[in-house]
Parts: C-alpha cells; sequence; structure tokens
C-alpha cells in the first residue's frame, strides 16, 4: 500500500528525521526500520489512508503553500451521535437533489493542503456528492447520498484524514450568515448611494457658486431625495432602530444621536426640495450613513471571528457516551442516556454522565472540577462525575444523571444564570454619547430661539445645520475601529476578547482574584525535596521512565536519563510501582503502599511524610532492600514569571486576591512568595463559595477580575466583572469567560491589560478629536455661518482623521523580552 | 445643457444596475468565504493528473 509513498520520502540522516505527514521531527526512538517515519501514530494512519485513496496530491500541495506543521489529531470517535435522529432533524436538510446536507466544523484545517484534502472526502468515503471547506471559518458543508452511506462514516473519513469534526455552534448557523449578508448589502447600497448624491451635490455647490438655471437644480435636489430616502430608511434602519431603541429603554447609546442627525437632516432636506429653497443635506447624510455602517461593519465581523474560535474551543468537549447494552455497545449523545443504564468508559476519555463505578477501576483526573491535578482512584461502588477524565484504566458506570443533571451541568447552569442577571457594561462612547445628546438638543433649542428673534425665515435651517453638523459620525466610528484593530491585534498574541466592552473595563485598574493552580502555578507537581541518598536517584528514574503517572513524568523532568536495565517491573494500585534495577528490588510509592508492604515505616520518614503532608506537599517513599532509602516531596511551582507580572500589575494598580480549592497551608506559602496579603489568601474553597465571594467583592463596588482555569472558576467568573480563563483551561470554563488566553502562563494577562490600557487611551483620543470638530461645528451652526458645504467637507475630514489615528494607535504588540 | 434630464435618468439606472447585481452576487453568497476561494483556485488544475500519477506509482 506504501510502496509509492516510500519513494516520495528523502532518505534523510538519522538524527534529522521528519515526519512523512506532518513534518514535524520524529523522536530518534521512533526511528526504526525503513523509511517513511512518522511522529505519532495519527500521522501515520493519516498518512497510510491518503495514500490508498490516490490523494497524494495533499503532500504536493503542502510543499506548494507555506505548509504549517500540525500534529493529526485523531482520536477514534465512532461518531455514531451524528446519526442520531434528533441531531439529523437539528442540523441537517434535503436538498434539491435529494441529497443530504450538513455543515460540520473541522478541528485541524490551516492551509491550503487541507483544502484541497478535505475536499476530496469523497474519494475516502464513497457517497459524499460535495464537499466544501469554508477555511475562514473552519466549516465543512457536506452533501451526501443518504443511501450510500452515513453521516457517521463520513464523519470517521474526516477524522482518518487528522480532521476531526463537530456539530456547528451559533457562529456558523444560516441566521448568523442571513445577518452578515444584510449587514454586507446595506453597506454595498449605502455606499453607492453616497456616490451618487456626492456627484450630484458636485453639480449642486458647482452651480451655487457661478450660478445655475432652476430647473437643473430642481432636478438634482429632487434626484438627490430619491436616492437619500431608501438610503436613510433602509440602510439608515440599524441606527434609527438603535437609537429608538436607546430611547425606549433609557440606555445611552451611540445610535441616538446619530439618528437625531439623521432624521433632523433629512427632515430639512426634504422639506426644503419640496419647497425649492434652503439647502439640502443628503450628500452628507449618505456619506454618513456609509462610513457608519463600515464601522459597524468591522465591528460585527471581528466579533464573530472571535466568537467562532471560542466556538471551535467548546466544541472538543465530547458529546457521546459508550451505552453498554448486554454485550452490545452503540454511542449515543451523552444528554439522552436515562438514568440507571450502564456507560463504558475507556482509558482516556472523558467521563460523559455522573454515576456510581460498577465494574472496573481506573485512575481519574478531576483537575475539571477541582482544579487539583492530581488523579483520584476509582473502584467499585465510587461516583464520578461527568467532565473528569478517565486516565488510565477501563469502568462501567450505572448512571445517575445525564446533561444538565450532572453536577457539572447544574454548575453550567449557575453559571449561565449567575451571567444573564449581571448588569450590562456602558462602554465609554455610549456613556459619552449620552451626555451628548442632551448637550445637542439644550444647544439646538437655543439657536432656535435666538434666530427666531434675529431671523425667523431662517431659523429652522440653522438649527437643522446644528443637527447634521454634529451628528457623531466620527464619534460613532472611533470606538468601534479602534476596538476592531486591538481585537485583532490580541488574537494575533492569543488574548481572545470576546467584546470590547471589556478591554474597556481592564483598562482600569481593580482586584485581580487569581485560583492557584494552574494559573498562578505550573498546575504539574514538580519535584520540590529529596531526602536520601542521591545514588538512588538514577535507579528511581529508571523504574519511573515507564509509567505514565503525572509524578513519574516529573520524576522524568527532574532528573537526567539512564540506560540502567530494569526487570520484572509492576504496576502497583494507586499509582505504586516496583521493579528490579541493578540488582535491587526498587518499590516507589504512597506512605500507605510502603508501610503495607514494609510492615512499618521508621520514625524519621513517617515524621518527613507529616511534615510534607502538612505543607500540602505529596510525599513519595523510595525503598529498597526493605528498608525505605528516600523521601520525596512533589509539589506544584509557581510559575517562573509570575512575580514580575505581578509586580508590573501592581505597578499598574492592581490588587490581588487568591481563591482556590488547595489547602490553607499551599495557598498561604504561594501568597507570601507572590506578596499577595495573606489575609487575601484562602485555600479550600469550593466552586459555590468562589462565587459567593466574588458576588461579596462585587457588592462591595470593587471592580473583580477573575482568573481561573477550571469549571470550579466558572461561576466565579460569570459574577466578576471580567472573567480570563488561562490556557489549558476546561472547555465549560471558556463560555463563562470574557476573554481568554491561547497561551499559558501570567504573560498574557498583563498583556491583556496593558493592550486594553492603551486601547482606551486610543479611543479617547478619537473620542477628543471628534468632539474638537464637533464643537467647531456648533461654533459655526450657532452663528448662522455653516453652509452645507463646509459641513460635507468637515465630517469627512473629522472622519478621516479618526479612522487613520485608530488604526495606527500601538495597542497589541508583543514587547521584548 | 437640457441633455441632463435624459443622461441623469440613465446614469441612475445604471448604478441601480450595479446595486442589483451587488445584491444578486451578496444573496448568492459570494461574499460569503473571501479567503478560501483564493486557494481552491490553485487547486483544480493540477489535480487530475495529479491522481493518474499518484495511482500510477501506487500499481
Amino acid at each position: 500500500m506504501t510502496n509509492g509513498a516510500a519513494r516520495r520520502v528523502p532518505e534523510a540522516a538519522p538524527e534529522a528525521v521528519s515526519c512523512a505527514h506532518c513534518s514535524l521531527p520524529v523522536a530518534p526512538a521512533d526511528v526504526t526500520g525503513s523509511a517513511p517515519f512518522f511522529c505519532c501514530a495519527g500521522c501515520r494512519s493519516v498518512y497510510e489512508i491518503v495514500h490508498a485513496a490516490g490523494l497524494t496530491g495533499y503532500y504536493a500541495h503542502q510543499e506548494q503553500g507555506r505548509a504549517v506543521a500540525a500534529r493529526a489529531a485523531t482520536a477514534g470517535r465512532k461518531y455514531q451521535e451524528l446519526d442520531d435522529a434528533s441531531f439529523q432533524a437539528q442540523h441537517c436538510r434535503i436538498e434539491a437533489s435529494g441529497d443530504q446536507a450538513v455543515e460540520l466544523l473541522l478541528e485541524g484545517v490551516h492551509c491550503s493542503a487541507c483544502v484541497w484534502l478535505v475536499e476530496r472526502v469523497g474519494r475516502v468515503v464513497p457517497g459524499v456528492t460535495s464537499s466544501r471547506l469554508d477555511l475562514s471559518r473552519n466549516v465543512v458543508a457536506l452533501t451526501w447520498d443518504g443511501a450510500r452511506t452515513q453521516l457517521s462514516a463520513i464523519a470517521r473519513g474526516l477524522e482518518s484524514l487528522g480532521y476531526p469534526a463537530h456539530a456547528v455552534g451559533e457562529s456558523a448557523t444560516a441566521l448568523t450568515r442571513a445577518r452578515d449578508r444584510d449587514l454586507l448589502l446595506r453597506l454595498g447600497c449605502a455606499g453607492a448611494a453616497a456616490g451618487n448624491v456626492m456627484l450630484m451635490a458636485f453639480a449642486l455647490y458647482s452651480g451655487a457658486f457661478s450660478g445655475m438655471e432652476a430647473s437643473y437644480q430642481a432636478l438634482f435636489r429632487w434626484a438627490s431625495l430619491a436616492i437619500a430616502t431608501p438610503t436613510v430608511f433602509w440602510a439608515g434602519a440599524v441606527f434609527l432602530r438603535g437609537g429608538w431603541a436607546a430611547l425606549r429603554t433609557r440606555t445611552p447609546h451611540m445610535d441616538l444621536p446619530v439618528s437625531v442627525g439623521i432624521l433632523a437632516g433629512y427632515a430639512g432636506g426634504a422639506i426644503n426640495t419640496v419647497t425649492g429653497r434652503g439647502e439640502i443635506y443628503f450628500d452628507s447624510l449618505c456619506t454618513l450613513i456609509f462610513l457608519l455602517l463600515v464601522g459597524r461593519y468591522l465591528q460585527h465581523s471581528h466579533h464573530r471571528r472571535s466568537s467562532s474560535q471560542s466556538e471551535l474551543l467548546l466544541a472538543l468537549a465530547p458529546q457521546t457516551a459508550h451505552l453498554s447494552e448486554g454485550n452490545a455497545e452503540r454511542d449515543v449523545p451523552a444528554g439522552s442516556v436515562e438514568p440507571r443504564a450502564t456507560v463504558r468508559v475507556g482509558a482516556g476519555e472523558r467521563i460523559p454522565v455522573d454515576g456510581v463505578v460498577t465494574r472496573g477501576s481506573a485512575s481519574i483526573d478531576t483537575s475539571l472540577l477541582s482544579g487539583e491535578p492530581m488523579p483520584v482512584e476509582a473502584q467499585v461502588s465510587d461516583r464520578v462525575y461527568a467532565g473528569t477524565t478517565c486516565q488510565s484504566g477501563e469502568i462501567w458506570l450505572r448512571v445517575e444523571s445525564a446533561g444538565t443533571e450532572t453536577r457539572l451541568g447544574r454548575l453550567m447552569a449557575t453559571v449561565e444564570t449567575t451571567q444573564r442577571r449581571r448588569a450590562p457594561i456602558v462602554r465609554l462612547a455610549d456613556r459619552v454619547a449620552g451626555h451628548f445628546v442632551v448637550g445637542i438638543l439644550v444647544v439646538a433649542a437655543l439657536t432656535l430661539g435666538t434666530w427666531l428673534h434675529l431671523d425667523p425665515a431662517h431659523a429652522v435651517d440653522h438649527m437643522v445645520a446644528l443637527l447634521v453638523v454634529t451628528c457623531p459620525c466620527a464619534l460613532g466610528m472611533a470606538t468601534p475601529l479602534a476596538v476592531s484593530v486591538a481585537l485583532g491585534r490580541a488574537a494575533k498574541l492569543g488574548v481572545l476578547f470576546k467584546g470590547g466592552e471589556f478591554m474597556e473595563e481592564l483598562a482600569k485598574p481593580g482586584l485581580i482574584v487569581f485560583d492557584k493552580t494552574g494559573t498562578l502555578t505550573l498546575g504539574q507537581p514538580e519535584l520540590v525535596a529529596w531526602l536520601g541518598d542521591v545514588a538512588w536517584q538514577a535507579p528511581l528514574r529508571a523504574v519511573e521512565a515507564q509509567s505514565g503517572h503525572p509524578l513519574a513524568r516529573s520524576i522524568q523532568r527532574a532528573f537526567p536519563a539512564n540506560d540502567l536495565p530494569i526487570e520484572a517491573l509492576q504496576e502497583l494500585p494507586r499509582g505504586g510501582i516496583t521493579a528490579k534495577v541493578a540488582g535491587e528490588q526498587l518499590l516507589v510509592g504512597s506512605p500507605a503502599l510502603v508501610a503495607e508492604r514494609l510492615g512499618r515505616l521508621p520514625g524519621w520518614a513517617e515524621k518527613l511524610v507529616q511534615t510534607h503532608a502538612d505543607a500540602g506537599r505529596t510525599p513519595v517513599l523510595v525503598a529498597a532492600g526493605g528498608a525505605v532509602r528516600a523521601v520525596a516531596a512533589f509539589g506544584d511551582t509557581i510559575r517562573p514569571e509570575a512575580r514580575a507580572s505581578l509586580q508590573r500589575l501592581a505597578q499598574l494598580g492592581f490588587r490581588f486576591h487568591i481563591l482556590s480549592g488547595d489547602h490553607q497551608s499551599v495557598v498561604d506559602r504561594v501568597a507570601l512568595e507572590l506578596g499577595v496579603p495573606i489575609d487575601d489568601a484562602r485555600g479550600g474553597q469550593t466552586p459555590e463559595a468562589k462565587l459567593e465571594r466574588v458576588a461579596a467583592l462585587r457588592r462591595e463596588k470593587q471592580r473583580v477580575i477573575m482568573v481561573g482555569d477550571g469549571v470550579n472558576d466558572a461561576a466565579a467568573m460569570a459574577a466578576a466583572t471580567v472573567g480570563i480563563a488561562v490556557h489549558g483551561g476546561a472547555e465549560t470554563c471558556l463560555r463563562a469567560a470574557d476573554v481568554f488566553a491561547t497561551r499559558g502562563g501570567l504573560a498574557p494577562i498583563l498583556e491583556a491589560v496593558e493592550g486594553s490600557r492603551r486601547t482606551l487611551a486610543a479611543i479617547r483620543r478619537g473620542i477628543v478629536i471628534s468632539l474638537t470638530y464637533n464643537l467647531a461645528g456648533v461654533a459655526l451652526a450657532v452663528l448662522g455661518v455653516l453652509s452645507p458645504l463646509v459641513a460635507a467637507v468637515m465630517m469627512p475630514l473629522s472622519s478621516i482623521s479618526v479612522v487613520s489615528l485608530a488604526l495606527r494607535a500601538k495597542t497589541f504588540e508583543r514587547e521584548e523580552t | 445643457m437640457s441633455i441632463i434630464f435624459l443622461i441623469l435618468p440613465i446614469t441612475l439606472l445604471l448604478s441601480l444596475g450595479a446595486v442589483a447585481a451587488f445584491w444578486w452576487a451578496t444573496g448568492g453568497g459570494q461574499f460569503d468565504d473571501l479567503k478560501t476561494p483564493a486557494v481552491r483556485a490553485l487547486h483544480d488544475p493540477i489535480s487530475p493528473s495529479q491522481v493518474r500519477r499518484a495511482k500510477r506509482s501506487q500499481s
């Protein structure tokens, strides 16, 4: 099958072998036999399938383009849930040709070669009639012949090519697309109208200077009115509706002064057209609507991009359960499992339901719920929760609750209600607009009153001129543009904001509440103390090299690799391990396990174990020849950059709290080391306690920024002013987060804060400049010397200066490190 | 200059035609995805020969 394949792969020197599929380096241990070589089993299987289907063009395209090296992600899912009637009813539709059609979100598509491969999935799965990939949304539109294949087979085919498929979320629905198209359509038509009206305005202006026959003038004015009418009431309806909503709900909003200006200008212009005297403002109005729609469109598309990125992350949670029925097994959507049914969970899988173990045993990673990295052993009759991961072993569960009834589901429901109840953030531009509209109306009334005394014939004209010239075009564009640009730059740095308003909130100093594990600390155990003969370190390293336990991995990191021969290796329950190394029978395990095997522990070891346990560290004993030889202690270490990041944040005026699920003693130690006041560092916090604490701080009118990485922080994040999820966090916690970082560590948080400050400064600059233009306009209009020509020149001028300033503002840039 | 009474409506009709074309293109999804078609254009011409070559090399 791979004869032809082998020929394509360059025979590289053994020390620099790259994977035949993804071009990442291959570990020397995997370079055995003949080429091709692979970095992982996933790449090997994808490579074989690509060749079997005659799709080797993929590699040609990869070489042509800028190939992004990425490991093939395969999880071996069956995707039977996609054939479920409820899924099909919700997501699929029947084409006119009788084929079925669906859109799926794909993981791992990133380049031109991916487009090529995904659109040829029909070669791997016969029955697929068409496949179109949208690279910007990571969505593939599939149609297939229902008689020849099933959706689950297509999804398996896509996964076998290295692109696991997921049901699409809200960002990719037809509804969102219809909204996108609608906005674009309004934008385009407003642009066309603005161009045409502007041309006629040129004729009118030159006519005003050099004289023009009344009949021509009337023609141009009536034509302008004809074009402006649909522009104002259809394209501009976006703003009129927004303005009306702002008026009805009595919330300040940018759309209100915009609507006042548009309507006043249109009414004045229309009356003057009919009466054949005075000024018309249609050129200014159409340009205004066009420019404002550009701002609106940019804001909208940036928002959609960031939400589709977050949905891809959210979609990664598996929604399938392996339902056991007698000897048969089938995959069903996790939410539809009935209580008392039996569900199997294999090694490496996420537990889909809450239940009690009836068979088997496993090591469970509960970090999603507890926030703590150490796995827990689950035996028969132990209760396990949805959202935790089965690290090793295999268990069968009797289902107690599924879907929204699980502990995870209820926690998420709390998150959603908290989020709904949260007061919306009033953005700076809208706040300014609130005062602005009042000010403008007062000045307009004064102008009208004054001119009624001085020159009643032109009083209304002067007032309309004032309302048009003060219509805050630049103000309406300044914020969306500055925010859009900043959002795009932040996303490139790996900081994703769900909205510009959170940027405004992050820019002001406040209280940052950290979850300790995984944010301030690395979230994985590291060797922190070793008491005993160092000669035992090498044999220990050799034995632990064979284990996948988290503590074994930290021993692998702590000591240099060696090649001591190992015999009779045996994994013991509760994470213990025993083997014969260099003639000695070595036993490694928890104090309880070692005590059980040796009879009893020597006094010094027992005392040491107690000390470490009190300090919140995990002690591990190394025994050989019937005696304890060494005590190793593991603890979660503070991130190397945490201290510097916190100092910088403190300089910017932030204060810190710690709320952790870990022992108080550990939290105290971390707080002490990072300079957080001990009183504000609380350990042993449940998710509910965290929520309560954050809510209490909020009631004290504090600006609270919650930084966390787990579901246990999600409710608190939702209650906070801004919730930040750090990298490696649970998908469910991203739902609650307003900002999330795709890189680990505290550096992205610092970048988010500093970038937000610069963005807010840019927004302020834009507002000041546009207000200056408006003020000049007001002065001219009140004096009655403002001609429509001046207004028509001033408005684009102010917009251009605000736009160029927003585009040039340095907001999010990686600092030299 | 009375020709302007004829020219202006014609101009507006032409503009209306452009707007209609834009309307049609937007409704047809021409602007939904601005990234992938650019990439796809590079693929099509080489794929059939590529397939034949790949098949030959396998047999």
